[in-house]
């Protein structure tokens, strides 16, 4: 099924394109892609034809870059993408205790670095590396919230606020 | 007593200070860049290269890592040149370590905004970007509705306050990946591509940078000194700091002090030892505890081990009493690089803390050099090793032969950053490294 695109991601898609000089459109991608992913969640393969063929590159060429930069998805990912920031600094604050304490509360593995979902597409929970805010560690992010010096009552509150 | 000495973050935590255009101007804000268009040519010298000389002259070193100098930088784009020159602000922030550039981004935008029109002014900029990470979402949405008010009172677009010369600034976002912070990976990314830093020769972005034309790179605090230049006069700015590391310097500070943040200080006018233990700033470690070493720039910096002294000049000094500036730590081995220190006292297993670093560059390596590529994720794999119970006796030897073989191979200076944390923490601690095989 082709991917049909909002009116609101395609003027945004047109306005993005504009942000950069007259055949340089193939600079537009990333952000291209961050404005599917924002909307969708996720950026499919047929997102990725749809949107190529806006910015005027290949399909591979956006394929190459979701799978080079570790924020963009392929498959769509919870409802809630939990990051915790495993870096040294907030390891140091107690971040892998935050990461291991969610994992087990949402019955997830506690030892995947990776991506991992619950059962009911709830919560999405990942390892981050350094989110540059070492002085108030450990911080995580749930969606594009930001909170910092995790602890585990804030952890409770901040997945009990996610409706 | 140490104090801090606040001329980038002025504002940023004042009582009321929000992060708006009619706050900033109440605050002063966008006269350096009335003073800086205002500037009249003297004799041949037009007043772009008395700016760029005035920013060479005031000694501003570059505040994201290499801490080269800014106007030596700028002075490397030939004027006028036959392609259109770029100017890209680094804003990219994700040494390990570091979160000074967020505080700017967060609650005084219009000052980045700002320090980038002049220095676009400065070096005939018409187009200039911002290229953010990509976990700053709030950040670029800061940053975009900030341009957004500049745009509306004729700070950006065509022929701005009447100067002639037509600016737009465009904010980009990465996508969660270290290598952008390079700024020729950074380039690529820009460019829509993998992140793959290009390789230097012929790549240097004065004259091959993005779309091949000249490209000026700089990271946010860099961006936002110039104002300051501005506004106060390059010799003044000079004086500021100490001798050949002028100016302030946003220290972060985490790991285990009893009160880590972000400070700004004259550069070289505190030690280590104040910045950790003076009440003004770290506060000292935690009851009961001693240091057992520091990371004093970024995770990409040499490690220090306590006690240490360091033959500076003609005396001996201890680690502690090592002065905060660019040029001292680079002459006792190690860098300042993103002025990022992270404090670790004597109750972490210093293997732990090595394995923690090298987990994050194994993650960040872009793949494009077989050393480091394979070399990052082999140092990984021995100290996940180590740190898990299965740690051999030649394993200090390994890391330290996996790291010989990274350094200088590499198209980027990534391989140094996961090379050097390494061999100086094995250097230092080997018998902590050691005895993981008892």
């Amino acid at each position: 099924m082709p991917f049909t695109p909002t009116e609101k991601l395609s003027t945004e898609v047109a306005e993005l394109i504009t942000h950069y000089p007259e055949g340089e459109s193939r600079s537009a991608s990333l952000m291209v892609l961050h404005a599917i992913q924002d909307e969708a969640g996720y950026i499919s393969a047929e997102a990725m034809q749809w949107a190529a063929a806006e910015i005027g590159v290949k399909p591979m060429h956006l394929y190459e870059l979701v799978t080079f930069y570790p924020m963009l998805r392929e498959e769509p990912p919870g409802k809630f993408v939990l990051k915790v920031c495993r870096t040294l600094s907030c390891a140091m604050a107690g971040g892998t205790e935050l990461h291991k304490n969610i994992c087990n509360k949402l019955k997830l593995d506690p030892n995947a670095h990776g991506l991992q979902t619950t059962e009911d597409g709830k919560f999405s929970i990942e390892f981050a590396e350094c989110l540059a805010s070492c002085g108030t560690g450990p911080v995580m992010m749930c969606n594009n919230d930001f909170h910092e010096a995790v602890t585990e009552e804030k952890s409770n509150e901040i997945l009990g606020s996610c409706e | 007593m140490p104090q801090e000495y606040k001329l980038l973050l002025k504002h940023a935590d004042a009582d009321g200070y929000s992060n708006d255009l009619e706050c900033y101007e109440r605050n002063g804000g966008y006269a350096a860049l009335r003073q800086a268009l205002a500037i009249a040519p003297a004799g041949d010298t037009t007043p772009q290269a008395q700016l760029r000389k005035s920013v060479l002259d005031s000694g501003l070193r570059g505040r994201g890592g290499a801490g080269f100098s800014c106007g030596l930088k700028w002075s490397f784009v030939r004027h006028p040149n036959p392609k259109p020159v770029y100017l890209i602000c680094n804003a990219d922030e994700s040494e390990p370590g570091t979160f000074k550039d967020r505080q700017i981004i967060y609650k005084d935008p219009h000052q980045l905004i700002e320090g980038m029109i002049i220095s676009c002014w400065a070096n005939h900029v018409n187009l200039a970007y911002i290229y953010i990470r990509g976990e700053f979402t709030e950040g670029a949405k800061i940053l975009n509705t900030a341009l957004a008010e500049a745009r509306a009172k004729g700070y950006l677009g065509k022929n701005i306050l009447g100067s002639g010369h037509d600016l737009e600034i465009h904010v980009h976002r990465g996508a969660g990946a270290y290598i952008c912070g390079e700024e020729t990976g950074l380039i690529e990314s820009l460019e829509g591509k993998r992140a793959y830093p290009r390789i230097k020769p012929p790549y240097f972005p004065a004259a091959l940078g993005l779309y091949m034309c000249p490209t000026i790179v700089n990271n946010v605090e860099t961006l936002c000194n110039v104002k300051h230049i501005v506004e106060m006069g390059a010799e003044p700015f000079a004086k500021l700091g100490t001798p050949n590391n002028t100016g302030t310097r946003l220290v972060s500070l985490s790991g285990d002090v009893k009160n880590p943040g972000y400070f700004e200080i004259e550069t070289g006018k505190v030690t280590l030892g104040e910045l950790i233990q003076n009440e003004n700033f770290g506060g000292g470690l935690r009851e009961g505890r001693t240091l057992q070493a520091i990371i004093p720039g970024g995770s990409s910096s040499k490690v220090l081990k306590a006690g240490e002294t360091f033959k500076v000049g003609e005396t001996e000094i201890d680690l502690l009493d090592v002065p905060y500036d660019f040029d001292t730590l680079m002459k006792i081995g190690t860098m300042s690089g993103s002025g990022a220190i992270i404090v670790i006292d004597d109750s972490r297993d210093i293997v732990e803390c090595l394995a923690n670093l090298a987990e994050f560059y194994a993650h960040e390596s872009c793949g494009q050099c077989t050393p480091c590529r394979e070399g990052s994720l082999w140092m990984n794999k021995a100290l996940h090793r180590m740190t898990h119970g299965d740690a051999r006796a030649e394993d200090a030897d390994y890391l330290k032969h996996i790291a010989h073989n990274i350094q200088g191979r590499t198209i980027c200076a990534f391989g140094e950053a996961c090379a050097w944390p390494v061999l100086s923490f094995v250097e230092k601690f080997r018998d902590e490294f050691e005895a993981k095989a008892k």
